[in-house]
């Protein structure tokens, strides 16, 4: 950690010749058919995005419909319905894909000097198995699913719901998600340009390595669960029905071998924007380099050995109880080595806040306080009291809302200018961040006392006593839904008018900054010779940034 | 990364034959009733069969120390999720 310095890095940034760099060509089949890592990744976050809208609105309907404590608006089938779908779209279409397989297929290659994904037709194809997955998804809402997005037997064995149909769109999506990995580990092991050692990547790169890891080695659990499921329904062969020898906890296991992971997929790569975004934005070098790099691979092994404590009260053996809760615990302390590193980069920066820096601050707030609660979940005796409470949704959208989606935030305010070659509006993403802050601590902060006070998560009447803090919930979630329709106002409104961007708009010193915005289809006119790390920032009146 | 083998077809028709083998050899155990090693048995015999295909055809034994490393460790988080598991079901 001696090299601080930034001449390592820096290459001259080539001419304006096409000043559309990679979006010079248009038209639709020239987004169909495209090899190019850059435009698939805008591919994916589009689609990604939509689905972020779509689950938003059922998770404003949801919440409309428990202002009332008894059966108002919705039938209680139609809100078990509206529960299943947003959690399904918000995983499968959003979190799950939106980071690695957006923002990471757009800036892997571009980070490690490549001109683009060792497989670019597999990555492609992986696109349209995605795409194929959503239309199979879609064509479930015939009979839409109403077992809640962990599908659980014995009641995803017996619904009349399409439980298969709703499954097998998974399936594909699971098969688009291992491509995508697969891409990804064999991209960052083969094409790094020269002199990009291990210890010299982005710490993004290690993020998206580990993540890759999980989604290769777990995605598989999933899919073959989901086909012994197909197989329970339609030719009634007994894998989960005790009636037939099978066991309905086993369900559990090979689902949360999976989904616990799963969970690491999508923090894990914004642990890599936040490892980003903090060095730049204090102008200082990043604290604890190997420490945020190894860090990323211990959450992802530790990452397998956990997924029980998502099962204490399934009946499972009082044993595998006492290991699961005390293997989770040692998930806290990697998270809790980036957090710190993190804090220990900002110490004496010269601090700015733009609206990158400000969702990376978030992240770091929210996440923490997801954490933490994480710690009460994963304990044995308190997760007896608080399981399948408001506790735990309370949790899990601090963890995947506050953490992932303000780390996808952050990158995508940071590598806006980059990605589109322009630049956002300041004043529509700070307003869109402060709503968006307020309204997500009020609708779940409010959860955490609605929980523990003992409101069970996914019924759709609950005692009167808990409609006070649900009014306040619901209110959030408005300020919550105007908070992000500003952003996307921003986002719409620089596509088109914003300001063209320059090549490094926040001084960055990886590599996406040293070509133009946006870069050229072929990345780098020439692969660059990396002689140093990334992160050789000083601080500003010294370096003649300002 | 890949290297001449320098083995000729030879060792094809042989593993091919040892596949055949091992397939009978699963068929001729069903017959007999072993307990719970009938289990053993074909998960033992399948995995050879696994390990063959993979050596030879899928050419693992000619391959660098990087691809046997992602060839193992599936199988490392394989014993994980049988291990977690059992330590449920073994002790309810």
């Amino acid at each position: 950690m001696k090299d601080t310095t930034a001449d390592g890095v820096a290459l001259t940034v080539s001419g304006d010749a096409h000043p559309r760099g990679y979006l010079e060509e248009k038209g639709f089949w020239s987004w169909v058919y495209t090899l190019d890592h850059k435009r698939i990744g805008l591919l994916y976050l589009y689609t990604t995005l939509f689905f972020f809208l779509l689950g938003g609105i059922f998770a404003l309907l949801i919440r409309i419909k428990l202002l009332y404590p008894g059966q108002q608006i919705f039938s209680d089938h139609m809100y078990n319905v509206l529960f299943t779908l947003h959690g399904s779209v918000m995983i499968f279409l959003f979190i799950i894909p939106a980071i690695p397989s957006g923002l990471g297929n757009f800036f892997i290659p571009l980070l490690i000097g490549a001109r683009d994904v060792a497989f670019p037709r597999i990555n492609l194809a992986s696109y349209w198995v995605f795409v194929a997955g959503i239309l199979v998804i879609l064509a479930s809402l015939v009979r839409p699913m109403d077992t809640g997005w962990t599908f659980y037997t014995p009641y995803s064995a017996k619904t009349a719901a399409d439980v298969t149909l709703l499954s097998f769109g998974i399936f594909l999506v699971g098969m688009s998600s291992i491509l995508t990995g697969l891409n990804f580990l064999v991209t960052i092991h083969k094409l790094r340009a020269p002199g990009m050692t291990w210890h010299r990547f982005p710490l993004f790169i290690w993020g998206m390595y580990a993540t890759s890891i999980i989604q290769v080695v777990a995605t598989p659990v999933v899919g073959i669960t989901f086909l012994l499921l197909a197989m329970e329904r339609l030719f009634g062969v007994g894998f989960f029905d005790p009636a037939k020898g099978g066991d309905p906890v086993l369900f559990q296991h090979f689902f949360w071998f999976y989904s616990h992971p799963v969970v690491y997929v999508m923090i894990l790569p914004a642990m890599g924007i936040i490892s980003e975004v903090i060095p730049v934005f204090s102008r200082k070098p990043i604290f604890g380099y190997r420490a945020i790099a190894y860090s990323s691979l211990a959450i992802a092994f530790i990452g397998f050995l956990v997924w029980g404590h998502h099962m204490f009260v399934s009946g499972m053996s009082k044993t595998a109880n006492i290991i699961f809760s005390f293997l989770t615990f040692f998930v806290a302390v990697p998270t809790a080595i980036k957090v710190f590193n993190w804090i220990a980069t900002m110490y004496k920066g010269s601090i700015t806040f733009e609206s990158p820096m400000l969702y990376a601050l978030t992240f770091i707030f929210l996440f923490t306080f997801g954490g933490l609660t994480g710690m009460f979940l994963g304990a044995l005796a308190t997760n007896v009291h608080a399981h399948d409470t408001y506790f735990v949704v309370a949790h899990f959208h601090y963890t995947m809302m506050g953490g992932t989606m303000m780390g996808l935030l952050a990158g995508l305010h940071y590598w806006w200018p980059k990605m589109t070659g322009r630049m956002l509006s300041e004043k529509l993403a700070r307003a869109g961040w402060l709503l968006t802050f307020i309204g997500f601590n009020v609708t779940f902060l409010t959860q955490f006392f609605l929980g523990y006070g003992g409101m069970p998560r996914r019924w759709a009447e609950y005692p009167a006593q808990f409609q006070p803090l649900n009014i306040v919930s619901t209110a959030g979630s408005w300020i919550l839904a105007a908070g992000i329709l500003i952003m996307f106002v921003n986002f719409i409104r620089g596509l088109y008018t914003g300001e063209p961007a320059p090549a490094s708009p926040w001084k960055g010193l990886t590599l996406e900054w040293q070509v133009p915005s946006p870069p050229p289809t072929e990345n780098f006119e020439e692969i660059p010779h990396i002689t140093n790390w990334p992160y050789g920032y000083t601080k500003r009146k010294t370096d003649g940034y300002e | 990364m890949t290297k001449e083998h320098g083995t000729g077809y030879g060792i094809y028709v042989i593993v091919w034959i040892a596949l055949l083998v091992l397939t009978g050899a699963t068929v001729a155990v069903s017959y007999a009733n072993l307990g719970l090693m009938n289990v053993a048995v074909a998960l033992l015999i399948a995995s050879v069969k696994a390990s063959l295909v993979a050596l030879f055809f899928m050419h693992l034994k000619f391959e660098n120390k990087l691809v046997w490393t992602f060839a193992l460790v599936p199988i490392f988080f394989l014993l994980l999720v049988v291990g977690g598991t059992l330590s449920d079901t073994l002790f309810r």
